[in-house]
C-alpha cells in the first residue's frame, strides 16, 4: 500500500500515448492490407506516400504543404476541443458537426454580405455555434432530449440553412460562395508575416497560435478552476453535483454553449483564411465535425494531447491524397484516412487493456511475494 | 475435529489482491444441517470468500471441499451445479414478473417451446407449504412486501434443490416481526437438513439461530466459537479486536429554540400518484435527536428530498431558524447550516472518480477559503484542509488526499462524508441512514459523532431503519408509515415490539 510505483508505464499520460500510438500502427497496419487486397503492386508505394505525406515533396512545396495541413488542423483541433470539452460533462457532443457548419455560415455571411472585419465575423462564429450547442443543452435539460439525438437533427437543420443562407452570397458562375480575397479582404485573418517561413503560404495566420491558446485555456478550465471542478462532478455524477448545489442545468447549458462555440470558431478560423469556400449545392454535413470526435479520442480526451493527433489526422489526411490514382480508384485516400481514423476510437480499449495488464501482474507479483505483512 | 464430513469445506482460503490479502489463511467448514453464522466487520474478508466459493475469484491456495472431497469451483455454474445458492442483500428479482415466474427464470420447464408452468406451480407450492414460506406465486413483485421478495427469494434457492444456503445480511431490509419469522424459517431449513451460512454483524441474530460462528478481522480467520458457549460480548471482541461499547453513551437532550419547522409537507412520489409524503408536521430543536423510524420505502426518502431541496414539495411549507426555504435553492439550504449524510453515499453523497480531498470540498469549494477571486482553485489550501479532516476524522485510504473516493472501502467513504457535513458547522445535520452497512466500530464511533454534533447545540434529524439506531441514539421518534408520521414515541419509555407495530401500520396515533 506504502510503496508506489512510479514507473513510466504507470503514468496515465504515457498510457495515453502508448494507446494512441498503437492505434495509429493498427490503422496503417488495416490500411495496408486494404490497398494489398486491392491492386498488391501499388500498395507499399501508396501506404508510404500516405504517411510521407507532405515531406514527398521537394523544399519549396514541403513547407508550403506543411503549412496548408497546420492550416487545416486549426479547425479539427477546435472541433476536438468542443467535443472532449462536453465529454467532461457528461455529454457526447456529436452536434459539433452542425455548430461548426453554423459558425462556417456566420463567418461567410457576415464578410460577404455585411463586409465586417475578421474579429466580427470571428465572434458571430462563436456566437452562431454557441446558440447551436446551447439549444441542444437546453433541450437536454428541459425536455431530457439526449443530446445526440437533437444534435443529429440540428446538424441537417443547419446545413440546409446554411445552404440557403449562404446562397445569397454565393458566385455566379459556381455553387462556390464568392471569395474573401476579392470581395473583402478585410475579412481575412491577419498572418502577421507568418507566410513567410511557410513559402509565402497566405493560409498561414494567427489561427494557428490562437487554436493552441484555445487549447491551453480550455485545460487550465478544466483542471484548475472552479467552474471546472462543477463541470466534472456535474459529468461525473449529477445527482452528486445536484446534491452540492451546484446549478447542474445551467452548467450544462453553458458547457453546451462554450462546446459550440469552440466549433463555430473553429470554423471561422478556416473559411476565414481563404483557403477555400463553403459549396452551397453540399448535401452532407461536412465530417470535420465527426473528425474532431475522433481527434478527441485520439488525444486521450485531453485538450494539449489534442493538438498533437489534430496535426496527425490531418497529416494523414493529406497523405491520403498521395496515392496514386492510376492504380486505385479516387476513393482510396479517404479509405485510408477514415481506416486510420476509425481505429483511433480504440483509444480507452488499448488503455484499459493495458490498465488490466498491469493489475494482473500486481496480483501475480502479490501471490509471488507470499509472506507479506498486512495491508 | 477428527475425520467429520462436512457439507462444504473451505480450508486455508487465501485470496491476495495488490497491496492487500483479502484472505490469509481462512478456514470454514459447514456441517450438514446447522445454521453456521459468518461474522465479521466491513472489509474483513466476508464477500471475498463467498466470492471464491460461488467461483468469482480464484484463490492462491486452499481448496475447496464438498462432503470431503475436493471440488474446482471456476464460475458461478460450478456453484450451482453443486447446489450452493445465495440470498443477495439486494434481491436479484425481476420486478414486472410474478413471483412463479421469477422463481422458475432460467431453469424453466417447456415443452416445445411453451413454458410448462403448472408443474413448476406445484412444487412452489408443496416447497412453500413444506418451510412455512407464503407467497402469492401469481402477485407481481412490485406489489409484494420485501418480507414476502426475500422469500421468493429462498424459493428460488429451495426450487434449484440447493442444499447450502447463503443468506447475505438478510435482516437488513425487515420489521422486527418479519425479522422473527425469517429466523423461523431459517431455522425449519436447517432442521430439514439444509446447511445455511448466515452472514451478519448482527450479534442477536446470531445469538439466538446460530449453531456455530466463524470470525474474520483484517483477511485473518480468528476462530469458531460453538454459539451456546459463548456470549455476545466475546463475538465482537474477536470481530473487531477490543471491547466494544453497546450502549451509546448520552446526557438527557437539552431542546434549545426551534431550527427545524416542518408544516403540513407533501410530497408527490415519483413511482405512482399518490403522495409519497403527506401533510407531515414536525419540529426539530437544537440540541436533540429527532429519528424518523419506519420500514423503507414509506416515505422517508421523499421527505428528505423535500426537505433538503433535492425534490420540489407539492404543499407545506419549511422552515430552517426562522427563515423560509420552501423553495429556496439547494445552495442556499446548504449556506444557511444544513448538512444532508445522504441516504445513497454514491449517488449523492461522493463523485466517486474525484480525489478524496475534492470530495472533501463539495460542499465549500466556491467559498473563498478553497476558490480565489479569478475562480482559480487554491489547491494547497484544498489539501490542507483535506489533510486536516483526514487526520481528525480518522478517514483511512490508499494513498491519502489523492486516493479516488471509488478505491475508499465503504466505511471510509461514509467517514469522509460525516467529516465533509459535520465540519461545515451545520445548525442542522439531516443523517440518513448514516450507518448501513457498515461494521460495529465504525458504527459506534457515527454514533458517538453525532450525539456529540446534539451535544453542541445543533439540531439532528436522523433517518434510520435499524432499530437498535432508533432506539439507542434519538431522543424523539417519529413513525412514518405510508408517507405519514402516525406516531410520536420517547425511547425511554416504548418498547422495540411498541414501535414495530407502529411501523407495520398496526398502531396510529390519532
Amino acid at each position: 500500500m506504502k510503496k508506489e510505483n512510479t514507473s513510466l508505464l504507470r503514468r496515465d499520460s504515457f498510457q495515453t500515448l502508448l494507446s494512441s500510438l498503437v492505434c495509429v500502427l493498427g490503422g496503417l497496419i488495416v490500411g495496408y492490407l486494404v490497398l494489398l487486397f486491392i491492386e498488391p503492386r501499388g500498395a507499399s508505394e501508396a501506404i508510404f506516400a500516405v504517411m510521407k505525406s507532405f515531406f514527398r515533396y521537394p523544399g519549396s512545396l514541403k513547407l508550403k504543404y506543411f503549412g496548408q495541413t497546420l492550416v487545416r488542423s486549426v479547425p479539427l483541433l477546435m472541433c476536438a476541443l468542443s467535443v472532449l470539452f462536453a465529454y467532461k460533462v457528461g455529454m457526447f457532443n456529436i452536434g459539433v458537426a452542425g455548430q461548426y457548419v453554423a459558425g462556417a455560415c456566420a463567418a461567410l455571411y457576415a464578410a460577404l454580405a455585411w463586409n465586417l472585419p475578421w474579429y466580427l465575423c470571428l465572434i458571430l462564429a462563436m456566437a452562431a455555434g454557441a446558440v447551436l450547442g446551447a439549444a441542444a443543452g437546453f433541450l437536454k435539460t428541459q425536455c431530457n432530449v439526449n443530446v445526440v439525438i437533437s444534435g443529429i437533427m440540428l446538424n441537417w437543420i443547419m446545413l440546409y440553412l446554411t445552404n440557403l443562407l449562404l446562397g445569397t452570397v454565393k458566385s455566379p458562375t459556381s455553387p462556390y460562395t464568392k471569395s474573401l480575397q476579392g470581395t473583402n479582404p478585410g475579412a481575412l485573418l491577419p498572418n502577421l508575416g507568418m507566410g513567410r517561413f511557410f513559402n509565402n503560404e497566405r493560409s498561414v495566420t494567427i489561427a494557428i497560435p490562437l487554436a493552441v491558446i484555445m487549447a491551453v485555456l480550455i485545460w487550465v478550465v478544466l483542471n484548475k478552476t472552479k467552474f471546472g471542478y462543477e463541470l466534472k462532478a456535474t459529468g461525473n455524477n449529477y445527482n452528486a453535483a445536484r446534491y452540492a448545489g451546484m446549478r447542474e442545468n445551467r452548467n450544462i447549458i453553458l458547457t453546451m454553449m462554450i462546446a459550440g462555440a469552440l466549433a463555430g470558431m473553429g470554423a471561422g478560423l478556416l473559411y476565414l483564411t481563404g483557403i477555400e469556400e463553403w459549396e452551397t449545392t453540399i448535401a452532407s454535413v461536412p465530417a470535420m465535425g465527426f473528425n474532431g470526435i475522433a481527434v478527441a479520442f485520439l488525444g486521450g480526451l485531453s485538450p494539449l494531447g489534442s493538438i498533437l493527433s489534430a496535426f496527425f489526422i490531418q497529416y494523414i489526411t493529406f497523405g491520403g491524397g498521395n496515392v496514386d490514382l492510376q492504380v486505385y480508384c479516387s476513393q482510396i485516400s479517404s479509405l485510408i484516412s477514415s481506416l486510420i481514423i476509425y481505429l483511433c476510437a480504440f483509444v480507452a480499449f488499448f488503455k484499459f487493456y493495458i490498465q488490466a495488464r498491469i493489475r494482473r501482474n500486481d496480483e501475480k507479483k502479490a501471490a509471488e511475494a507470499k509472506e507479506g505483512g498486512e495491508g | 475435529m477428527g475425520n467429520e464430513t462436512y457439507a462444504i469445506e473451505m480450508l486455508n482460503i487465501t485470496k491476495r489482491f495488490p497491496g492487500i490479502i483479502a484472505n490469509d489463511n481462512v478456514t470454514l467448514q459447514l456441517k450438514a444441517g446447522e445454521i453456521h453464522a459468518l461474522l465479521g466487520e466491513n472489509g474483513a474478508g466476508k464477500s471475498t470468500l463467498m466470492s471464491v466459493l460461488f467461483g468469482l475469484y480464484q484463490a492462491e491456495e486452499g481448496v475447496i471441499k464438498k462432503n470431503g472431497k475436493i471440488v474446482k469451483i471456476n464460475n458461478p455454474n460450478d456453484a450451482n451445479a453443486l447446489g450452493i445458492g445465495m440470498v443477495h442483500q439486494h434481491f436479484k428479482l425481476v420486478e414486472c414478473f410474478s413471483v412463479l415466474d421469477n422463481i422458475i427464470l432460467g431453469v424453466e420447464d417447456t415443452k416445445a417451446g411453451m413454458l410448462q408452468r403448472e408443474h413448476a406451480r406445484q412444487k412452489v407450492m408443496a416447497l412453500s407449504a413444506r418451510y412455512g414460506l407464503s407467497v402469492n406465486p401469481d402477485a407481481l413483485v412490485e406489489d409484494i412486501s420485501v418480507g414476502m421478495q426475500q422469500r421468493t427469494e429462498i424459493l428460488k434457492m429451495l426450487y434449484r434443490d440447493n442444499e447450502i444456503l447463503i443468506f447475505d445480511e438478510p435482516t437488513a431490509v425487515l420489521t422486527p416481526q418479519e425479522i422473527e419469522e425469517l429466523l423461523q424459517i431459517m431455522k425449519n431449513l436447517a432442521a430439514e437438513g439444509k446447511s445455511i451460512l448466515f452472514i451478519t454483524h448482527k450479534l442477536n441474530e446470531i445469538m439466538s439461530i446460530a449453531d456455530r460462528c466463524s470470525v474474520l478481522r483484517k483477511g485473518k480467520y480468528i476462530g469458531t466459537v460453538n454459539v451456546k458457549d459463548t456470549t455476545k460480548a466475546e463475538l465482537s471482541r474477536m470481530m473487531v479486536g477490543r471491547d466494544v461499547e453497546f450502549a451509546v453513551q448520552k446526557q438527557e437532550a437539552k431542546p434549545a429554540d426551534v431550527i427545524l419547522d416542518v408544516q403540513n409537507l407533501t410530497v408527490a412520489s415519483k413511482v405512482n400518484k399518490k403522495d409519497a409524503v403527506s401533510n407531515v408536521s414536525f419540529q426539530v430543536h437544537a440540541g436533540e435527536i429527532v429519528c424518523i423510524a419506519g420500514i423503507d420505502g414509506n416515505g422517508q426518502t421523499e421527505l428528505v428530498y423535500g426537505i433538503s431541496g433535492l425534490e420540489h414539495v407539492v404543499g407545506g411549507s419549511i422552515r430552517l431558524c426562522g427563515q423560509d426555504i420552501t423553495s429556496a435553492p439547494i445552495r442556499k439550504r446548504s449556506v444557511m447550516g444544513m448538512s444532508h449524510i445522504p441516504e445513497d453515499r454514491h449517488k449523492h453523497g461522493l463523485v466517486l472518480d474525484y480525489t478524496l480531498e475534492d470530495n472533501l470540498i463539495l460542499q465549500r469549494y466556491f467559498e473563498p477559503e478553497f476558490t480565489n477571486k479569478f475562480g482559480f482553485l487554491k489547491r494547497k489550501a484544498i489539501r490542507a484542509y483535506a489533510e486536516r479532516l483526514i487526520g481528525q476524522y480518522d478517514v483511512r485510504s490508499g494513498q491519502g488526499p489523492i486516493t479516488v473516493a471509488r478505491a475508499m472501502s465503504g466505511g471510509n467513504q461514509q467517514k469522509a462524508i460525516i467529516a465533509r457535513e459535520i465540519d461545515k458547522d451545520p445548525q442542522l445535520l439531516i443523517a440518513v441512514q448514516p450507518t448501513r452497512g457498515l461494521d460495529v466500530g465504525a458504527i459506534e464511533y457515527i454514533h458517538r459523532q453525532i450525539v456529540a454534533e446534539r451535544d453542541a447545540g445543533k439540531a439532528v434529524l436522523l433517518v434510520s431503519l435499524e432499530l437498535d439506531e432508533v432506539m439507542t441514539v434519538s431522543d424523539r421518534i417519529l413513525v412514518m408509515y405510508e408517507g405519514e408520521i402516525v406516531g410520536e414515541l420517547d425511547p425511554k419509555t416504548t418498547t422495540v415490539e411498541e414501535l414495530g407495530l407502529y411501523m407495520a401500520g398496526a398502531k396510529k396515533e390519532g
